[in-house]
Formats: C-alpha cells, structure tokens, sequence
C-alpha cells in the first residue's frame, strides 16, 4: 500500500477516546500529493482532535499515521514537524510581541540542525532570513516586516500564521480552519493565498468555509461525530446521498 | 529583546560610570562608612548578578523559580568546601569546579523539573531549593547549621605570580564589577543567539515553538542550568566577600528576595533585575537607618513600586523612548 509514491499521507483506524468520548474513531483517510484534501463536517465531529493526532499535538488512542510510508504515530509535536508536515492553528497562535520577521525567522530557525548555538547572533544567519523573507513574501506580509504582530488585524495575523507554517519549509500543509472568524474581503484574500498555496504544497485543510472549500480541494473527507462519512472526490461527495442527509443537508446543518 | 533603545542605554551607561568611579567619590561624599559602603555595593552587585540570572528563567523562559538560593548557596558552599582551613584556595581550580558542580546539580534538578509548568514549577523549585537548605543544615559537611568560614580569599596566581589580591576591599570590588558587568554581557549574547531566541519564545508561546520542531524542554533545560551557574557564580563571590557561609544561603528567603529584585526591576529585560537589586537594597538600607522596624514600610515600599510601575524600573527607563512616529500608513 504505501509502496504508492503519490500517497503523502494515510491514516489507518485512527481513534482518540477521552474517557468515554471517542473523539475520532477509526478513521481511515489517504492524502494523495497534489490532490488538496479538504476535511468538513459540523461542530463536534472530531476534526480538529483530528488534525492534533496527524501533527502529534495529541497521541491517538490506536490506529495510526503513516507519513510517506512512515509510520510516525505517536511521535511528538516538534519531530513531527522537522518531518516535513506544518501545522497551522485554528486559534491564531503567533509570538505576538515579536516582530512579523521574528516570528518567521523562528520558524525557518527551526530547520536548523540544531539551535543550541550560543555565540553568534541569530539575525546573522543568512539562509534563515532568506527564507523567512521568502515566507512573508509568499504570504502576503513583506510590507508588514516590522510590525509587532500583535498589533496587526486579525486577518494579517492569520496570514502571518500561515507564513510561520511556510518559513517551515514543509512538505506537507495542515491547515486548522485558516478562514477561521474572517470578514468577507479577508476570506477572499486568504483563499486566494491559498490556492497558490495548493498549487506547490500538498495540503490538507480543515474548513466550515463551504465555498472555500469547494473552489480549493479536489479530494473531501466528511466527518460527522468522530467517524468517517465519506471520502473522495468533490463530485462524488457532492452527490453523495449519505453526506446530503447527514451534513450538506438542507443548511439546517448541526452547527 | 533586542537592541537597547537609546535613551534607556544612556541611563544605563551612566550609572554604571558612577558604579566604577563610586570608590573614588565614595571616600569624599561618607568618610568616615566608605570601607563600609564599599563592602555594601560589593555586595549588592553581587546580588544582581544572581537576580540576573534568575530573569532568564523567570522573565525571559517563563519558569518561576523559588529555588534559585540553592545554587547560589551551592556555589559559595563548594568555596567553602574547597578552601583549605587557614589557607587559600586557587581560583583556578576552586572556580571551576564550583561552576561545574551547581551547572551538574542543577542539570539534574532542572530535569526533574522543567516537565511541569506554573504553579507545579514553583513547588518543585522550591522543595529541591529546601532540601539543598536542609542537606548542608544537617550535615556535618561544612559546619552545618553553624555554617563554615573562609578564612583567606583564593587565590589568582598564574606561575606562582600574583595577579590580584582579593583581600584588597577595593581590587575585590572591581573583581565583582567586572563579573557583573561579564554576566549582563554574557546573558545578552546568548539572548540574542539562535537558542535564547527560541527560550525568548518559550517564554511567550511554548505550545508554539513545538509546533514549530522546536523540543522546549531541552531548551529550558539548557537555560536553567545557565541560569543556576551564573547564580553560583555569585554565590561563590557572595562567600569569598564575607567570608562565611551558612545554610541561610540557600533557603526560600533568599530565593524570594531575588524573585522580588526581578519583578521590582521588570521581568525579562536582564537590566532591570540588576537595578531591582539596587532599589531594594538601598531601600532596605535607607529604612534601616530611619527606623528599627524598617520591615513595614519597606513593604509598603515595595507594594507602592509594583503597583506604580507596572513594569518595574525598567518599564520607566523603556518608556523615555515610547513616543514611536505614528504608525507608517499601511502600503506606502
């Protein structure tokens, strides 16, 4: 199975219970390269405990995560991410008083072999700010270089999220609802960052955002309370029958 | 924390001239308490150095320590335990090995730990900080709740030739000078290093840096036992200056009066810490000299300097420079 090279990502039967809550159970879904993958479903289905066992901020309760045809179940948030997957979060999750260059250079930092290095400045590295240059030109903040992030709109944040994920230099995107509390002009400049996004990344991308959706992924996964409803293509899901009753609906949806 | 603003540079500099010419003027200005005031400032500097190294974990990696003492007393126990009775120990080799046996306690301490978090870590420091009281309180290892003299200063030799006299109030003083100004330079390079920019982060956002592939415990680690050496460092000139160490040196007072130095002066700002140490303990002297219960209104001293400045002396320095332009009108 994994002998497929367009398989980035797979997951097989994986759970979390808390206590007596499975939050994700047995869910098995595979992330193709270049095929956006795209996980909806209401409140309370279990995407976001999802995502947490793909990056290893949380460790599942069985199943497992196989990442290129490694299996990296349980590793730790911070080996995960040298892997080769970031994270972004659904709560923005920045170094607010640091500068938007701070920020992203932390994050290329971390690509270093190690960072127990204690004499020479940080800021002299040369490759670490190219590339955390390059991330906040890929995202749109170049201009913002030294502001306090912090003290940016809640949009430029979130983008400034995203930029953090970039400086990463990840093979693989996870994205945590990045419209997430978005104004309409915002949104629309987030999905447009995100298409281009999709086009060099492979990505996964969890969204309420259905419009987003639809016009980023070519690959859905529905989840309706901690189980897998369906995946595949766009189309198929679309006319799913199952999905229209439990999720698509009639917009009445289970928010 | 990056470069300085200039104006609080400014400050800084200039009290640090006063504090290298202060053997100069202080003979004119009290005569007659100079050899007394010197000793005074020595070992205030020397308190600094400690409050120092306690922001790095408190106000820069967001660990609240109340066990600091314990290395500051560890270190000027190893002195103790390294003088010979009646003769002088060398630097060279006391020094060192003091430095090298708090980084190693405090490795193992600091492992045990840096895993948990808020008021966890202030219990945990605090009970190691205790039992290292309580070890040379009850040992017979160096005097135990008696303490121990050093009755000669170490000696600094190269080839048998005498560099400095330590037993020279004033070659001692600057001795001290010289460490605490090394310690502020030496904390700042390491901040703005790639490892004190990612305990810098700690600080602000430790959930963050993992997800950024950062381990935070190996990073914190690394800085409680830098952090624990240079309170050594102190320590081990706290007890060549008098002399003498007891089991006081390291308990929970001593850890909360360096706590109260870093908040005082303003967390995470390294300097600030240091003019804590002044403010207190000019304060302390200041009341002292008024009054025998000089306990109250150096509470009330120290609840009016929190409640006023919000963030410690340093916040005062830092804002000469807070009138930034108005912000640059976004796409220009």
């Amino acid at each position: 199975m994994s002998a497929d090279d367009s398989v980035i990502l797979e997951t097989r039967e994986l759970t979390k219970a808390f206590g007596g809550l499975v939050a994700v159970n047995t869910v098995s879904v595979t992330v193709r390269k270049g095929e956006p993958h795209a996980i909806i479903g209401p409140n309370g289905a279990g995407k976001s405990t999802f995502v947490n066992l793909l990056t290893g901020h949380l460790p599942p309760s069985s199943g497992r995560v196989l990442f290129r045809g490694r299996d990296i179940t349980g590793l730790p948030a911070h080996r995960i991410s040298r892997l080769g997957i970031g994270r972004s979060y659904q709560k923005t999750n920045i170094f607010p008083t640091f500068s938007v260059f701070e920020n992203c250079r932390l994050a290329a930092q971390s690509r270093l072999s190690t960072s127990m290095r204690f004499f020479r400045p940080a800021v002299t590295l040369a490759e670490v700010n190219r590339q955390a240059e390059q991330a906040m030109e890929q995202a749109g903040l170049a201009t913002r270089r030294d502001r306090t992030a912090g003290t940016m709109s809640y949009g430029e944040q979130r983008q400034l999220e995203i930029a953090m994920v970039l400086a990463t230099r990840p093979e693989l995107l996870v994205l945590d609802e990045p419209l997430a509390g978005m104004g309409k002009e915002e949104s629309e400049r987030m999905v447009a960052l995100l298409k281009g996004l999709a086009a060099q990344y492979s990505l996964v991308l969890v969204e309420h955002d259905m419009d987003a959706v639809f016009s980023l992924a070519a690959t859905l996964t529905v989840m309706v309370n901690g189980t897998l409803l369906e995946s595949g293509p766009v189309e198929q899901i679309r006319a799913s029958q199952a999905v229209q009753d439990a999720y698509l609906g009639d917009g009445a949806e289970a928010y | 924390m990056t470069r300085l603003p200039r104006p609080a540079a400014i400050v800084l500099l200039a009290l640090l001239a006063l504090l290298a010419a202060y053997p100069l003027y202080g003979s004119l200005l009290f005569p007659e308490k100079h050899a007394f005031l010197l000793q005074k400032v020595t070992g205030i500097m020397i308190l600094a150095i400690m409050a120092m190294s306690l922001d790095l974990l408190v106000g820069i990696a967001g660990m609240v320590s109340l066990g600091h003492a314990a290395f500051f007393g560890l270190g000027g126990y190893m002195l103790a335990i390294l003088s010979p009775q009646y003769e002088a120990a060398d630097i060279w080799v006391a020094l060192p090995l003091a430095l090298a046996t708090v980084a190693a306690v405090s490795a193992v301490i600091g492992a045990l730990s840096i895993r948990t978090n808020g008021i966890s870590f202030i219990m945990i420091t605090l009970a190691f900080g205790q039992m290292g009281y309580f070890f040379f309180n009850d040992s017979r290892l160096a005097g135990g709740s008696d303490g121990a003299f050093i009755y000669v200063m170490p000696t600094v030799e190269i080839a048998g030739v005498s560099l400095l006299n330590l037993e020279s109030k004033l070659t001692f003083y600057y001795v001290v000078l010289g460490a605490f100004v090394g310690a502020y330079l030496l904390l700042r390079m390491v901040l703005a290093s790639p490892f004190g920019r990612v305990v810098q982060a700690i600080g602000v956002n430790e959930n963050r840096v993992r997800g950024l592939g950062f381990d935070p415990d190996r990073y914190k680690l690394v800085a409680f036992v830098i952090g624990a050496t240079i309170a050594g460092l102190a320590g081990f000139l706290g007890a060549a200056q008098y002399g003498f160490v007891n089991p006081a040196m390291l308990s929970w007072h001593q850890s909360g009066q360096a706590l109260v130095m870093v908040i005082l002066g303003g967390t995470g700002t390294l300097f600030g810490p240091a003019l804590g140490a002044f403010v207190l303990e000019l304060a302390r002297m200041g009341f002292e000299s008024v009054t025998e219960h000089w306990l109250l209104p150096m509470g009330l001293f120290v609840i009016a300097v929190v409640v006023l400045l919000p963030k410690g002396v340093a916040g005062l320095l830092l804002q000469l420079e807070r009138k930034p332009p108005p912000e640059a009108e976004d796409g220009a």
